[in-house]
């Protein structure tokens, strides 16, 4: 097979930062090469030198063995390199097919718009996809995976030979994920070579050929998917071995009940919900994307209107109709869009802990205490592992892990003991995680009532003490937590369809 | 395939709601309310003459409007184009007056000129990176003290230009079919809408236009010269601006150089009411004009009703609140 794109020793710096140090990085015809690290490794970096993005400070790019010095996109366009970012770079207000041959839109004289030939043209690689996609459709009214879609057809239509790949999967469905592969596969089967960024470590086995680990900037190695242990893969990548202890499910039987929910119903999104958390205990909500999950716990943390349903907590009946109502109650709820609704990411660590707790921090006449607040972050920036240079520092300038935790600790602070958390570890890497997750199993065991909604079912099964199975607004089962429940007993039940509907599994 | 993935098809109506002409129907709706509303209470509001009056009322706020429009869907916003309208309007002045030229000359000077400020505006955003709200207040300052330096701030009067009146308050329709007398200045902006509508829907500086306004990251990693595009964006609105200028000037037969601020509020008035987004990405022109509308009907129905001009002011302001207000609700619901 021939050798497409060849990098080697590959330098870059930003100022107070080497981020890429002397990296290497080959593509072939025809296969998929998976390139793998922790966030901050370099991979971004790499791709976006691929890609005309950044201009790199030292080493050799040859394309089909050529020296190549793309320096913009569309140079790199040009030379067949197309990629897709992580963050979809799709303009929502406009159609697919102006999307797709956007700064190359089909003309006719004094700079008229040919709209005809625009959208035949997408139409065109739509079907070279086998693609049910009208052209005309307006990008932001489309599911995720279809835009997803929209940018591979946007990639191909330059004609592309290397396709660079950052995260596709990370807001698709396992259905969506299987149609992405079907394209991939052909892709490949055509000679483009696809170079494949993500976190999913089942992935690697089902999609890669070859795949290239990275550290702190630096080239680990390149292996055989096919031969080589996930196991093997993420102890390269973290630099040490991340053992997995097997889940150890406490007894609850005799603790306290902390939330109990029932007939919880809103139009067609919830359909009747009940379920209970004890104290200590972990529930786990698994489920495909659009399942309603997040619609549970923004619906009982009073974030969306409900059409019925009783919340009780520790016993008593909540009337919550506001998230402020919710939080008087003692429930917290950490959203999925971490920079949206988690943090502020332009304030400092701080004020983003005492955020939800002010009054707390405020004198008579209403002036905040920092010495207060400063004494309280610094406690739980220990307490909870955030690293971070002080308590000052800005928090979009921490990874995305100690984010995670500053939202956790504001939660904690304001005394929340039933924590919904919604994808907790989205966007975090492979280290950190194993550190949320312990994280969260110390709050179970101090008490606390944990729910997590979570779209990656290793991470339901890693957690869970009982895992509770929605399909379609429906709760479609409550499993077992720990060994004795299989990832495909949850996917039936995920997929359980409103025809069947006497719910199987034990429902405690 | 799971039904997760399918797409509902949509029915043409839920189609037109999400493509913002909800808002448009809602600002039309309202026109006509307004329109019937003003006639039932008062019977010389429905008169030609009267009618007329409100169109050439329109007219600038309406130009103004338009230029204003092509800037808030890049996702920018000008609050240059009434001090700029000014300083045209005493660039024609000077060319005509001081310097004796003909009358084209004076007209395509004026454009010229607002093109030409219009570029400066989007160079400082764009090749600056200065945000367009101080970019176009530092523009709106600037203009406005040009103005009165260049013409000594005195007015500069048109007399000695015959013909230059006849720009906005002569009537070539009329001069057909004299029952309707419609004024060259509403035929202008008439044909400056449908001029920028057609540009916006058929022309590769349209489409950048929704398409910065969108996701301008996503243009310029599409290999787009996005600072290009978005100077020449705001050259095009400034040109309009000097359309403008040329229609106030020919309205009052002078130059004012102390007029123009407050146009540039009344004219993004006029945009929010039509429905165009502030977040750039979505706006039409048909729903400026509407909104342009909207705002001169009910300055000269509360006139007609003999309400205090200072409660006119404080009706728009409230019609401005009202028109976001259920432009929000009904992105709420969807």
């Amino acid at each position: 097979m021939n050798t497409i794109v060849e990098m080697t020793g590959i330098e870059k710096r930003f100022p107070g930062v080497h981020a890429l140090k002397n990296v290497q990085f080959d593509l072939r015809e025809g296969e998929v090469h998976a390139l793998m690290g922790e966030n901050g490794a370099g991979k971004s970096t790499l791709m976006k030198i691929l890609s005309g993005i950044y201009k790199r400070d030292g080493g050799a790019l040859r394309i089909n063995g050529d020296p190549a010095d793309p320096n913009s996109p569309r140079e790199a366009q040009d030379l067949g390199i197309g990629i897709i970012h992580q963050e979809l770079s799709l303009m929502n207000d406009l159609t697919a097919a102006q999307n797709i041959f956007i700064g190359r839109e089909p003309r006719r004289s004094f700079g008229r718009l040919d709209e005809a030939a625009l959208n035949q043209g997408a139409a065109d690689i739509f079907a070279t996809m086998n693609l049910n996609l009208d052209p005309r459709a307006i990008v932001g009214s489309l599911t995720i995976a279809k835009q997803q879609m929209i940018e591979i057809a946007k990639a191909l239509s330059y004609r592309s030979k290397v396709l660079v790949m950052d995260e596709p999967t990370a807001a698709l469905n396992e259905a969506e994920i299987a149609e992405l592969f079907v394209i991939i596969r052909q892709l490949k089967a055509e000679g483009v070579g696809i170079i494949y960024i993500s976190h999913k470590m089942d992935e690697l086995k089902r999609i890669a050929d070859r795949v290239t680990i990275m550290r702190d900037g630096e080239y680990v190695g390149t292996f055989e998917a096919a031969d080589t242990p996930i196991s093997t893969v993420i102890s390269l990548m973290v630099g040490r071995e991340v053992t997995e202890k097997p889940l150890h499910v406490p007894d609850t039987s005799g603790a306290e009940v902390a939330l109990e929910v029932t007939g919880l119903t809103r139009g067609r999104d919830i359909q009747d919900v009940s379920f209970s958390v004890k104290k200590g205990e972990i529930l786990g909500f698994a489920g495909l994307m659009g399942a309603g999950r997040t619609e549970v716990a923004r619906a009982i943390f009073g974030a969306d209107p409900r059409d019925s349903g009783e919340i009780r907590v520790h016993g008593h009946l909540c009337h919550i109709k506001t998230p402020s109502d919710a939080v008087a109650a003692g429930i917290g709820y950490l959203s999925e869009d971490r920079k949206h609704f988690g943090v502020a990411v332009g304030m400092d660590v701080r004020a983003n802990i005492a955020m939800a707790s002010l009054r707390r921090f405020t004198s008579r006449i209403g002036v905040l205490q920092e010495r207060m607040m400063r004494e309280v972050s610094v406690k739980y920036i220990n307490r909870l592992g955030i690293r971070t240079p002080s308590d000052q520092q800005e928090v979009r300038l921490l990874s995305g892990g100690n984010q995670q935790k500053v939202v956790i600790a504001k939660w904690l602070l304001r005394d929340c003991d039933i924590l919904f958390f919604d994808e907790p570890t989205r966007g975090i890497d492979v280290g950190a995680k194993s550190e949320i997750y312990k994280l969260l199993e110390d709050l179970a065991q101090q008490g606390r009532a944990i729910i997590v909604i979570s779209s990656e079912l290793p991470e339901v099964m890693r957690l869970s003490h009982r895992i509770a199975v929605m399909c379609e607004g429906r709760l479609t089962g409550i499993l077992p937590g720990g060994a004795t429940t299989t990832q495909e007993e949850i996917m039936q039940l995920a997929t359980q369809r409103h025809a069947v509907m006497a719910p199987t599994g034990a429902v405690q | 395939m799971t039904a997760e993935t399918q797409e509902k098809p949509k029915s043409y109506l839920a189609q037109l709601i999400d493509t913002g002409a909800h808002q448009r129907l809602l600002a039309f709706a309202s026109l006509i309310i307004l329109l019937v509303g003003f006639s039932i209470v008062s019977p010389n509001f429905m008169q030609t003459s009267n009618m007329i009056a409100i169109l050439q009322a329109t007219s600038v706020n309406g130009v103004l409007a338009i230029a204003a429009t092509l800037v808030i869907i890049t996702g920018g916003i000008d609050l240059s184009v009434g001090t700029l309208m000014t300083f045209t309007s005493v660039t024609a002045g000077v060319v005509l007056t001081k310097a004796g030229m003909p009358l084209p000359l004076g007209v395509i000077s004026a454009v010229a000129m607002g093109a030409f400020c219009g570029l400066c505006s989007g160079f400082f955003v764009a090749k600056m990176k200065i945000p367009p709200f101080i970019a176009t207040l530092g523009m709106m300052l600037i203009l406005k003290g040009l103005s009165l330096v260049v013409s000594g701030t005195r007015p500069i009067y048109f007399s000695d230009t015959p013909g230059f009146d006849q720009i906005s308050r002569g009537s070539l329709i009329g001069e057909i079919i004299p029952s309707v007398p419609i004024p060259n200045g509403v035929l202008i902006l008439f044909i400056v809408a449908i001029v920028a509508s057609y540009i916006l829907g058929r022309t590769v500086l349209g489409r950048y236009c929704f398409a910065l306004g969108s996701n301008e990251e996503a243009v310029r990693l599409s290999g787009v010269n996005t600072d290009r595009w978005k100077m020449a964006i705001y050259a095009l609105a400034g040109a309009i601006c000097g359309i403008a200028g040329i229609l106030i000037a020919s309205r009052l037969n002078s130059a004012q150089p102390a007029l123009g601020l407050g146009y540039e509020l009344e004219a993004i008035a006029a945009v929010v009411i039509g429905g165009t987004s502030l977040s750039g990405g979505r706006g039409t022109i048909l729903g400026t004009l509407i909104g342009a509308l909207i705002m001169a009907v009910l300055t000269n129905g509360l006139r007609v009703l003999s309400v205090a001009q200072e409660w006119q002011t404080v009706v728009t302001g409230a019609i401005i609140i009202l028109a976001v207000y259920a432009d929000m609700a009904r992105r709420r619901k969807t």
